[in-house]
């Protein structure tokens, strides 16, 4: 009977993985809300929120409690369905994508090596693609489902929007596959382990992808769909209690988890720069170097958090017609010559630099 | 066109050069001032434990004037009723008694003497108006509550602490006010 054969083990074991990083995630989200008004306010010259707890450190909760506490109110005259669906979609589609990403090397429990990557797909960074953009779908459901013309216009140009950097996204990656060979994300790390972080390979690619990193999970200087001067709410006006909470929280989920996707891609995931991973290995054991590699993934992801917000709080909101001269216009020819350019030089490379 | 000083220059309307047409040096020099930003002294007050010292003449709450031997000051002659533009005071005369010297300076006493916080725009005329200077606005604010009951204050609430038995309250709800006891304009 094969089909009762179920390694029981290594569903507990993925399962547990599946919790722990659905879990850290929605807690760095959550603390991404409070350091995100810690930084705005000591970029302001003020303080930030400092009662709720020493240092203001249980505000999050407080916010949680609060948007439990609030009464849902659901339009009559739109889709119930749809209403709770956008929500929906957006925070799954937030979390899936880290299913794919690399956390650390691998533990060693109970005699069995369990590797902290819930899952290596060998499309590993076509599948981060696809939950992308399945992500505009549940800004422009809950734009539709609003019944609210303003919301419809918001989630019109929030999809816009994405869908016009992703292209430039996925040509800058093109480039950047092309010297690595492989979709994998697990295969991407150990070569940046072995040679050089893909950062210093392919500088170019990597600003285009931050620049459209942005773009993708809505921040500013790109978050004219949620505006609120100019949209009031955008497509998440007519949201109250926890559904706007998963919209706001599904914001931060993305901008984790793009973090450490770029991570993962340009700044060589979980490498500790200058460091002899294989020694230290085998004279400190698997456990303590895979905590230890997972501490520096997470201050390398914190860095890039960090910058999110900074950018935030310095550049002013595109308006429309820029931000889509800016993707279409000027991001694409640039990722195209990118992509030309890598290519030439992997030719010339391969040709031992003759023509 | 010929303008009358030189002060006026014409707009630069220079091409942008390449780098500035990048904005991103620019982009990376405005990051770098709100980076200096996050280091530099917070102008915030952690208010309840500090606050924001005000002006000698700050006009917050009215207090209810007695002079030094604790006998109350108003006469309930009605001057500032008439002076409020929000008609927040409304008051009630009675007559001394005999054995109640005292208490009250002048044979005429207010029995109720009501501000209306809500009316009140802490204007300052009833302190101008009062002829016997028994109302003065000082430094606090009023305080929040719960029912618009809450916020008619009589006479207890804004009377100052007596003289003669709490010494300290009455010198600190003074201030550094000087009194005139004939009233403003009056001063020799």
């Amino acid at each position: 009977m094969h089909i009762l054969t179920i390694d029981w083990t290594e569903l507990a074991e993925k399962t547990i993985l599946i919790v722990v990083v659905v879990l850290v995630s929605l807690l760095v989200a959550m603390y991404s809300t409070y350091f995100e008004r810690k930084i705005a306010a000591f970029i302001q010259d003020r303080r930030g929120p400092n009662r709720a707890g020493p240092f203001g450190i249980l505000q999050p909760v407080a916010d949680g409690i609060k948007l439990f506490f609030k009464e849902e109110i659901i339009p009559t005259f739109s889709s119930k369905f749809l209403f709770i669906l956008g929500p929906a979609i957006a925070m799954m589609t937030a979390i899936m994508i880290g299913a794919v990403i690399p956390w650390g090397n691998k533990l060693h429990f109970f005699g069995r090596d369990i590797s902290l990557q819930i899952t290596d797909v060998n499309i590993g960074i076509l599948y981060v693609f696809g939950i992308v953009s399945l992500g505009v779908y549940g800004i422009m459901i809950g734009g539709w489902a609003s019944n609210n013309k303003y919301s419809l216009l918001g989630a019109m140009r929030a999809a816009s929007q994405i869908i016009s950097y992703e292209l430039a996204m996925g040509i800058a990656l093109i480039a950047l596959l092309m010297i690595t060979g492989t979709l994998s994300l697990r295969t991407m790390v150990n070569q940046q382990i072995d040679h050089l972080w893909n950062i210093f390979k392919q500088p170019l690619g990597f600003l285009i992808f931050l620049i459209c990193a942005f773009a993708e999970t809505n921040r500013t200087p790109f978050d004219l769909s949620e505006a609120e001067n100019e949209l009031i709410g955008g497509y998440h006006s007519e949201y109250s209690s926890m559904k706007l909470g998963f919209y706001l929280f599904a914001e931060y989920v993305n901008m984790f988890l793009s973090s450490a996707v770029m991570v993962t891609l340009f700044f060589g995931g979980y490498d500790i720069p200058f460091f002899n991973d294989a020694a230290h290995t085998a004279s400190w054991g698997v456990n303590v170097m895979a905590i230890l590699q997972g501490v520096v993934f997470f201050a390398k992801i914190v860095c890039f958090i960090f910058l999110f917000m900074w950018v935030r709080w310095t550049i002013p909101r595109f308006r429309y017609d820029q931000l889509m001269n800016l993707g279409w216009k000027i991001l694409l020819p640039l990722a195209l010559a990118n992509m030309l350019l890598t290519g030439a030089i992997i030719l010339l490379h391969q040709n031992h630099w003759h023509f | 066109m010929q303008t009358l000083t030189n002060r006026a220059q014409p707009v630069l309307r220079t091409e942008m050069t390449f780098l500035e047409k990048m904005y991103l040096p620019e982009i990376i020099r405005g990051m770098l001032i709100t980076f200096k930003h996050i280091f530099r002294k917070k102008v915030t007050i952690n208010y309840p434990e500090e606050t924001r010292p005000f002006s000698p003449v700050f006009r917050g709450l009215q207090i209810l004037n007695r002079d030094e031997e604790g006998r109350e000051r108003c006469t309930a002659c009605g001057l500032c009723a008439v002076a409020c533009p929000a008609e927040a005071i409304t008051m009630e005369a009675a007559e001394r008694q005999a054995g109640e010297e005292h208490l009250y300076r002048e044979e005429k006493y207010a029995a109720k003497y009501e501000i209306n916080m809500l009316r009140c725009i802490f204007c300052g005329y009833c302190e101008e108006a009062c002829p016997k200077d028994a109302i003065y606005l000082s430094e606090t604010f009023a305080p929040a509550n719960y029912g618009r009951k809450g916020f008619i204050y009589g006479k207890s609430d804004l009377l100052i602490p007596n003289p003669k038995e709490d010494p300290e309250g009455y010198a600190k709800a003074l201030g550094n006010r000087k009194l005139h006891p004939e009233g403003h304009g009056n001063e020799k």
